[in-house]
């Protein structure tokens, strides 16, 4: 046959035509296999929903204990190891001296127990994430109810999401974790060497029903978690009653996480 | 009649590099490993009534890992966490709650074939093997 352009498409083109004429008959399952999700997915019955989560800190409630017992409540939860070296340390929730939590704050006079008390801090599950708009891979990302949710699986461990936090409310996993766990609950992973964690809001114990391990291991009502776009929420009444302050508001990143002092 | 010149040299170096890249091939002939048979005789199995998965095991066989990367997709991105298997019972989309509460013996379940294939997925790393009493 001639080696001309013209003879050449056409085989081309036939051999395309069979493909999609044989196709089908082949194996009955392809398509489930590509089709990104599964038929029928769907929320647990019990999920708690909102429009947009939010934390309240009643600042003068705690004591050095109950933020203790707050803060192994999250380490118990997510698996999270104390490790050895402050510089590894993972931080969900933890505690900073006032005048770093609240830098702009720290006027000459206020009243002596916020200078001395510690205040819990997070991740603020910013309606307006810093963090989400520097990661490249997509990792981290905003949910529809507010949450700002970490893929492990995709998350490659460039930190940036780590340099656009203003609150440093991420860690980074220099090593493996589980080196310094003593125990572990099987229910939920861990993380591994070269990713990024956070605080998620529970969101794992949300889509069962449950509250924030931080909100249940609370005895007085310290921290109170709601839909803050709900007016009805327990959130919304007491913000709307309470004068309440945000962690470096002038940034706009809109912190979802509320102070009483 | 095209002349060969160092006809010989050529002749017997291109003969030892075939052997060399061809050296795994005869090397391993006829001494191919079995392919692995799995247990599938936990004690949650051995308790259920009907003995099925939540797809048929065709499926599971051929397409484990893409049903295990939807699942981790739907969870984990959409929020979504419960699908129906394949006699319409919803599932928590779960590796380490759901698969492995059957599958429990994971060194006979998944490990087997993956050293067959040589394939090292990274699951356990991040998800809780169950413990095995072994």
């Amino acid at each position: 046959m001639d080696k001309t352009r013209r003879n050449f498409l056409k085989v081309v083109g036939l051999a395309a035509a069979a493909g999609l004429v044989l196709k089908p008959a082949g194996k009955g399952f392809a398509m489930d296999l590509v089709r990104r999700v599964p038929e029928g997915a769907a929320p647990t019955d019990k999920a708690l929903k909102a429009g947009r989560w939010a934390m309240v800190v009643d600042t003068k409630k705690f004591t050095d204990a109950s933020r203790e017992a707050v803060m192994e409540a999250c380490r118990k939860a997510h698996n999270i190891p104390v490790m050895r070296d402050p510089r590894h340390a993972l931080k969900w929730i933890w505690d900073e001296n006032y005048e770093n939590a609240f830098p702009e704050q720290m006027n000459e006079h206020i009243p002596e127990y916020q200078k001395k008390n510690k205040v819990l801090v997070m991740c603020n599950n910013c309606a307006n994430p810093a963090c989400v708009r520097v990661c490249p891979t997509k990792a981290t990302f905003k949910r529809p109810d507010g949450i700002v949710m970490m893929d492990y699986h995709r998350c490659i461990g460039c930190r940036f999401c780590m340099a656009a936090c203003p609150y440093g409310s991420r860690s980074f996993n220099f090593e493996d974790p589980r080196k310094s766990l003593t125990e572990i609950d099987p229910s939920y992973p861990t993380r591994t060497k070269g990713v990024v964690e956070k605080c998620n809001f529970c969101a794992e114990r949300l889509a069962r029903g449950m509250q924030p391990a931080c909100v249940a291991a609370c005895r007085n009502k310290e921290l109170i978690f709601g839909d803050a776009t709900d007016p009805k929420s327990e959130v919304s009444r007491i913000l709307d009653e309470r004068f309440n302050i945000r962690r470096r508001p002038e940034l706009g990143t809109q912190p979802q996480v509320y102070y009483l002092t | 009649m095209m002349k060969l010149y160092n006809g010989k040299i050529i002749l017997l170096g291109l003969a030892v590099f075939v052997g060399i890249v061809t050296f795994p091939f005869w090397f391993n002939m006829g001494k191919a490993a079995p392919a692995p048979v799995l247990k599938l005789d936990t004690p949650v199995i051995a308790k259920m009534p009907v003995k099925q998965c939540v797809r048929p095991t065709a499926f599971m066989k051929a397409g484990h890992m893409q049903l295990l990367n939807q699942w981790r997709d739907t969870v984990v991105r959409d929020n979504n966490r419960v699908a129906p298997d394949q006699a319409g019972v919803m599932r928590e989309m779960s590796l380490s709650n759901t698969c492995m509460e059957c599958h429990s013996n994971k060194t006979e379940f998944c490990d087997k074939c993956h050293n067959y294939v040589s394939v090292a997925p990274y699951c356990w790393n991040c998800h809780i093997q169950p413990k095995e009493n072994s």
